[in-house]
């Protein structure tokens, strides 16, 4: 059974290709210069199928495959499915749901102007911004932590600014910053600063104090105990703050696009939503989709860099 | 355990190197409850510690013998009384009064060299003493788990690895808090012998904390019984006994039997503090 397992992800990009050659296509979704979707699918299948073949000489690609074959294939059957209910039965508002065709003929023919102007201008501003917020946040967040005194003039300014939701700010922020990329900027810094400064400084009241003794009868003094006792215990709540930041940061990008930055990734999707591309929308979306899911890999993969003393003592 | 061959026992100028004498004189300590109320922990304790001593607090809990080794650890200030090392006033803790606690306490975030070279590093004198890290994981027989994260090692070799920590810096003094009370009996038995080694390896002045006879007996030139409420010192006896001591020698055992006497557990029966 398991053997057979890794045919199904082959198989039913196969049976995607048949559904698409061989079925006729509705009238009402409108054509597009080359079959796509068509080509996807078989370079799918050739590339599946050779893994399926050949893909248990290796032990831990075999291993692999074995145990998302259940996955993919079942994945190209939605895909398969979704391209049924659109472009061969048209079973679906055809302006609202394109057929895959058409997405993927965007992506294709577009991707230079997707990647290398919309992406690389929200690439900027989300840097820019969340190395900001993050670099602020880590400044509060350690002085709240270490000094009383910070503590009793930062503490009600994160109470209070720190729950809005920075995407409230955009009314005020467009208008009093000079440029909107510096006003979009800030507004993710925001998103980020909150997060990164309360976990910073909940993860330093939550060392141990201990720590603190020992560093001290070993002739630390108060500098370097923050910079080499605090600091790294409370990377673990450091790390949780940056995850929830960059959440807060992605929301706050694409708001920002789309009510005010005037480029971006988020200021196409809604552009080309006002003009009821809705093909456009869809690969907006997969690349937003795609890059966001590549910065939280990068993200875990630091996290797991940094935090390797954790390894067994703390999974999430 | 592996009898490491010698090791430098001549510091450089600045260090301590083990020679440190403690005097408490007439020592006040008492702790701020939240609600105001004050408690004594100790009340004028004497107490002095030769240079090169080594030397046990013993007694029940409540008697003060944590307070009093974090007063000379600098961890605290007493509120009255005074107390020096080699004359001059204990201020606030440094890398001269080295501390060891019943938990390890390694900094989970290094490797053991690392935690090891935190002193060395803390007090910017890494460069020049760079080879004392290995030296002092030679001592505690960790040369080969520099490289180890603390989560990865045993609790006695935790312990040890704290001990090398403590001791890289050189301290005047090495003040030990229940240092093997989280052990079990073998790993227990065999790091009393380890201490012992390092105590006279390096001759520092050591005072440990325990609530442990035998422990006390075995390792100490002088064992130091104190009494709570409020905490203050009872006896101090001098164990006559050339190391290796054995466990079960009848002075030992007499001695023994003397201090559990002090310490109200020896047998015969008194009148109890409270009736239930």
């Amino acid at each position: 059974m398991t053997k057979l397992r890794v045919w199904w992800p082959p198989l039913s990009a196969l049976a995607a290709v048949a559904v698409d050659l061989w079925l006729s296509n509705s009238s009402r979704q409108p054509s597009v210069r080359h079959p796509f979707l068509l080509y996807c699918l078989l370079a799918a299948a050739a590339a599946l199928g050779l893994l399926a073949a050949f893909g248990r000489r290796c032990p831990r690609l075999a291993a692999w495959l074995e145990n998302k074959a259940v996955f993919y294939g079942t994945a190209l059957l939605a895909l398969n499915t979704y391209n049924l209910a659109t472009k061969k039965l048209a079973l679906l508002p055809a302006i609202f749901f394109p057929a895959p065709d058409r997405v993927i003929g965007v992506l294709a023919l577009d991707w230079r102007y997707l990647l290398f102007d919309c992406l690389w201008s929200s690439a900027k501003l989300l840097f820019s911004g969340f190395l900001a917020g993050a670099a602020a946040g880590l400044v509060t967040g350690v002085a709240v932590g270490f000094s009383k005194r910070a503590g009793y003039w930062v503490n009600p300014l994160i109470r209070t600014i720190g729950p809005i939701p920075s995407t409230a700010w955009i009314p005020i922020v467009l208008v009093a910053f000079p440029t909107t990329f510096l006003g979009g900027a800030f507004l993710i810094a925001l998103a980020v600063w909150f997060p990164t400064t309360v976990m910073t400084s909940s993860g330093i009241a939550n060392v141990q104090n201990a720590f603190f003794e020992v560093s001290s009868t070993l002739g630390a003094d108060r500098r370097y105990q923050i910079f080499h006792v605090g600091i790294p215990a409370a990377m673990p709540f450091i790390f949780i703050g940056l995850f929830t930041g960059s959440c807060s940061s992605f929301i706050t990008l694409m708001t920002a696009e789309m009510l005010g930055v005037k480029n971006g990734i988020g200021w196409y999707i809604n552009w080309q939503r006002e003009m009821l591309s809705y093909a456009n929308v869809y690969a907006g979306l997969i690349i937003v989709a795609a890059s966001f899911f590549v910065l939280i890999t990068l993200l875990f993969k630091l996290r797991d860099y940094v935090l390797v003393w954790q390894k067994g003592v703390i999974k999430w | 355990m592996v009898m490491p061959g010698n090791f430098p026992r001549a510091g450089n100028g600045t260090d301590g190197d083990g020679l440190g004498e403690i005097r408490a004189e007439n020592v006040v300590k008492a702790f701020r409850h939240h609600d105001g109320t004050e408690v004594a922990a100790l009340s004028g304790v004497e107490l002095r510690v030769r240079a090169g001593e080594f030397v046990s607090l013993i007694g029940p809990s409540g008697c003060g013998k944590s307070t009093l080794l974090r007063l000379i650890a600098g961890l605290i200030q007493p509120n009255s009384g005074r107390l020096s090392i080699d004359g001059a006033e204990i201020a606030g803790p440094d890398w001269e009064k080295g501390l060891v606690f019943q938990n390890p306490l390694l900094f989970p975030w290094m490797n053991i060299r690392d935690n090891v070279a935190f002193g060395l590093r803390a007090r910017k004198v890494y460069r020049e003493r760079k080879n004392e890290v290995e030296t002092f994981l030679k001592l505690v027989g960790l040369e080969k788990f520099g490289r180890s994260y603390p989560h990865q090692l045993s609790g006695g070799m935790a312990q040890r690895a704290s001990l090398a920590r403590a001791l890289v810096n050189r301290p005047r003094v090495l003040l030990m808090d229940e240092p093997l009370g989280a052990l079990d009996a073998f790993t227990r038995m065999n790091m009393q012998d380890e201490i012992l080694r390092i105590w006279r390896e390096r001759k520092t002045t050591m005072v440990m904390v325990t609530h442990d006879v035998d422990e006390a007996l075995y390792l100490s030139d002088r064992v130091v019984v104190m009494s709570p409420g409020p905490g203050r010192i009872d006896t101090a006896i001098y164990i006559p006994f050339s190391r290796p001591r054995a466990r079960s020698d009848p002075d030992f055992l007499h001695l023994r039997a003397t201090i559990l006497k002090i310490l109200n557990f020896g047998g015969q029966s008194r009148e109890p503090n409270y009736q239930i």
